[in-house]
């Protein structure tokens, strides 16, 4: 079994999802359960303090018993932010400690803010987190991160929620070939070529949101979604053929045709 | 009463009866499990942090609130 192994703990799936941005609660489960997706990330907010009691729970929905929750730092700027926000998810979810960390940087382009990231990523493995980090597509970056004892590196595609797919697959290249921990394409996958591009490059694994929530359907995306992600990987293992360009090879044997024999070149 | 900034919102909580002094006047505060009962939150999965540290769960009864506490509760929404 080509299990995806991260922080010693195989997962069936080599697809992580995001929970944001659905219609409701039943299209999140829809699409989750549609993505075949093990590990699943959410986001800590603040209670609605006029919120009804009978209101539903997304842990309700997206039970931790069947799927590991991963908590994020989604829309944190600093890593104070950040490193509170994931010591209440750890109490939230009874002492779980397997986290995405993300600092951002900037609010138009999401981008996240690396000087911030590695240092909160620092404090937080002190404390005991296993920490999956959202990082720019900086190799050095990605090192930093792995060398410091994060459990997997999760380099941009292109920018959060953008969709343009993988713009830069040289320096996902040099990440890959560089890391000795699972390297997740994080964000900017649009559609299901992308995320069978990301596999094929040698990613371990691909996590996206809008690409499947903001999709026409996000059902059928979802599982479009699952394909490519196997797909890709098996390319890859498969190990794909060189590229030709100008020295094409016939598929078909070039003798015995009917009309006697190959075409004379000059 | 006693004044709580609650999730960035100043709230007033009234101090439950028990916890009354002889004249009325609060020897403590109500208790975060008080609180929360108050706020109809408690047994929802939701976590709770009082001035900057976590309240784990099992200090819900004991640990008591004072005027001027910064809390912050938190659930598990949509997001990626």
């Amino acid at each position: 079994m080509d299990d995806f192994v991260v922080a010693g703990t195989a997962y069936s799936s080599r697809l992580l999802v995001g929970t944001g941005k659905y219609r409701d609660f039943d299209e999140t489960r829809e699409a989750v359960d549609a993505s075949g997706a093990r590990i699943v990330t959410v986001a800590i907010r603040r209670t609605n303090l006029g919120q009804n009691p009978g209101e539903p729970n997304l842990l309700d929905v997206l039970p931790p018993s069947r799927y590991t929750i991963l908590p994020n730092t989604a829309g944190c700027y600093t890593l104070e932010d950040a490193v509170r926000t994931l010591r209440l998810a750890r109490e939230l979810l009874e002492g779980h400690t397997l986290v995405k960390l993300e600092v951002l940087g900037d609010p138009r382009t999401l981008y996240p803010n690396m000087a911030e990231t590695l240092k909160a990523a620092e404090i937080l493995i002190k404390e005991g987190f296993q920490v999956m980090a959202y990082t720019s597509d900086d190799p050095v970056a990605a090192r930093q991160l792995e060398e410091m004892g994060c459990v997997a590196v999760m380099p941009l595609a292109s920018l959060i929620g953008s969709g343009m797919g993988i713009l830069n697959p040289w320096n996902l290249q040099i990440i890959i070939d560089n890391a000795n921990v699972p390297v997740i394409v994080d964000a900017g996958v649009g559609t299901a070529s992308d995320a069978a591009i990301a596999m094929e490059l040698g990613c371990d694994g691909v996590l996206m949101n809008t690409a499947i929530a903001a999709a026409r359907d996000p059902v059928l995306m979802a599982s479009a979604m699952k394909k490519a992600v196997e797909a890709g990987r098996e390319a890859y293992l498969a190990g794909r053929m060189e590229k030709r360009l100008y020295s094409a090879s016939a598929s078909s044997p070039t003798s015995g045709l009917i009309a006697g024999g190959a075409k004379k070149t000059a | 009463m006693i004044q709580l900034t609650i999730n960035g919102q100043l709230q007033s909580l009234p101090v439950p009866e028990r916890t009354q002094g002889s004249e009325g006047c609060p020897v403590s505060g109500p208790t975060v499990a008080q609180l929360l009962a108050h706020m109809a939150l408690q047994g929802k999965r939701i976590a709770v942090e009082r001035n900057g540290e976590i309240v784990p769960r099992s200090q819900y009864g004991e640990q008591v609130l004072a005027s001027g506490d910064r809390l912050e509760i938190v659930v598990a929404v949509g997001g990626g």
